[in-house]
């Protein structure tokens, strides 16, 4: 399987943020964008999740022998977390993983694996922003997708969560997936580096 | 099939929660009909013959309160962008959460209906007469005010302008509505006509609502 993007072009409220942009990314390999603020890490992430549609380019799937979209097959970590305060972590859960289509009936298992076990009963409004990001990164776990879309997926984590994610990210790595990571910080994983330019 | 009613399930015990829009939509609807008669006067011949306009006004504005955010928080915490990926056809998606809305702000307002209308002087088969237009009308109102809360995300503006949109779009709605409910309580029109072009208007409604919606959503996506 192997993730292919090609001159891709964004323009954002009238303005060129990129061009000309190519990467590439293959089964088993974690591929970290890295630049200044404003350079368009974000905007390429959400091209490829499709929320954002290319000014010129493209970017392909290849080898996944589905005929599910790059979207439908990638999970997406932003900035925001969509969880809902009103619900428990544990319905905050269950509900993407029902949504998303995963598997039924591990939730606890999960829970206990992203260490939020003992807060499973928790409105997700008492939660600290690094428990929120530990729930989030809780849906790529319960539901299986070979490409991983990351958006400064440590900031908020502790050293433990931080340990814990690499573990996390090397598995999926170790079972042939692949992560798009844009970040500042190392994640402690081994990435090729896409280096975004300065805005200008 | 899962993944609708995980939706919709969310979506009800969302609004059912404490701060959910179920319960306000309800106390808002009381609130305007036992102002009415301290407004109108206490003639009772008089509010027999507003009664259902004033039902029927009521029950639009209650089911507009809460249905601006029918997208935009899901918008604000980013759950909208997974469920842009996601395998399910964002036209059914909308439908869901419309569906949802409805089931938990629209119906209480039905049941609602007969307790108030004893404030309005309505005797028992004129509000049941108001309650079956309600519940064929209603959803009319929820699926096409859909698509201004879906606006209201494109242009990153909520409330008032979602008000502005929706309430010319209700007029068909609230004519055909009160018509039905005037022609089962006083006549001399037959009840049929208005109430099968009401129900008419909600199921185009269902049609063009999430089409419309989705579209708006997919447009405004940044």
């Amino acid at each position: 399987m192997q993730l292919l993007g090609r001159s891709i072009c964004c323009v954002r409220g009238g303005r060129e943020v990129f061009s000309g942009l190519d990467f590439e990314a293959a089964s088993g390999q974690a591929l970290a964008v890295t630049g200044p603020n404003g350079s368009g890490k974000t905007s390429l992430l959400r091209l490829i999740a499709g929320l954002l549609v290319p000014s010129a380019g493209s970017i392909d799937l290849k080898g996944g022998g589905t005929e599910l979209t790059l979207p439908e097959q990638s999970h997406y970590l932003g900035h925001r977390d969509a969880l809902k305060p009103a619900l428990s972590v544990r319905e905050n859960l269950s509900f993407w993983r029902d949504f998303l289509g995963g598997d039924a009936g591990d939730g606890e298992q999960t829970l206990a694996q992203i260490g939020l076990g003992h807060a499973a009963h928790l409105p997700a409004a008492y939660l600290s922003a690094g428990q929120r990001r530990r729930l989030s990164i809780g849906r790529l776990l319960a539901v299986r997708r070979p490409v991983w879309l990351l958006d400064e997926p440590t900031s908020a984590l502790d050293a433990g969560g931080q340990d814990l994610f690499a573990g996390l990210m090397r598995d999926h790595l170790g079972s042939g997936g692949i992560i798009i990571a844009a970040t500042h910080a190392p994640l402690g994983i081994e990435t090729r580096e896409l280096r975004m330019g300065g805005a200008t | 099939m899962t993944a609708l009613a995980a939706l919709i399930r969310r979506d009800i015990r969302i609004a059912l929660r404490v701060g959910g829009g179920a319960l306000i939509g309800v106390l808002f609807f009381l609130t305007v009909t036992v102002l009415m008669p301290f407004a109108v006067g206490p003639d009772l011949a008089l509010l027999t013959r507003l009664g259902p306009a004033i039902l029927w006004l009521g029950a639009l504005l209650a089911s507009l309160l809460t249905l601006d955010r029918l997208f935009t928080a899901d918008h604000e915490d980013g759950s909208l962008d997974l469920i842009v990926m996601s395998r399910m056809p964002l036209e059914l998606a909308c439908a869901a959460k419309a569906l949802a809305h409805w089931l938990a702000a629209g119906l209480p307002l039905i049941i609602a209906t007969p307790a108030l209308g004893l404030l309005l002087n309505l005797d028992a088969a004129s509000t049941s007469a108001v309650a079956l237009t309600l519940l064929a009308g209603t959803p009319a109102l929820t699926f096409t005010g859909m698509i201004g809360a879906a606006l209201a995300v494109t242009l990153h503006r909520g409330g008032l302008l979602l008000a502005v949109l929706v309430l010319p779009l209700s007029v068909p709605v609230l004519i055909f509505g009160v018509a039905a409910s005037q022609a089962a309580i006083t006549g001399p029109l037959s009840f049929g006509t208005p109430f099968s072009i009401l129900c008419a208007l909600s199921l185009v409604s269902f049609v063009i609502g999430p089409f419309a919606a989705a579209a708006s959503l997919r447009h405004g996506l940044d």
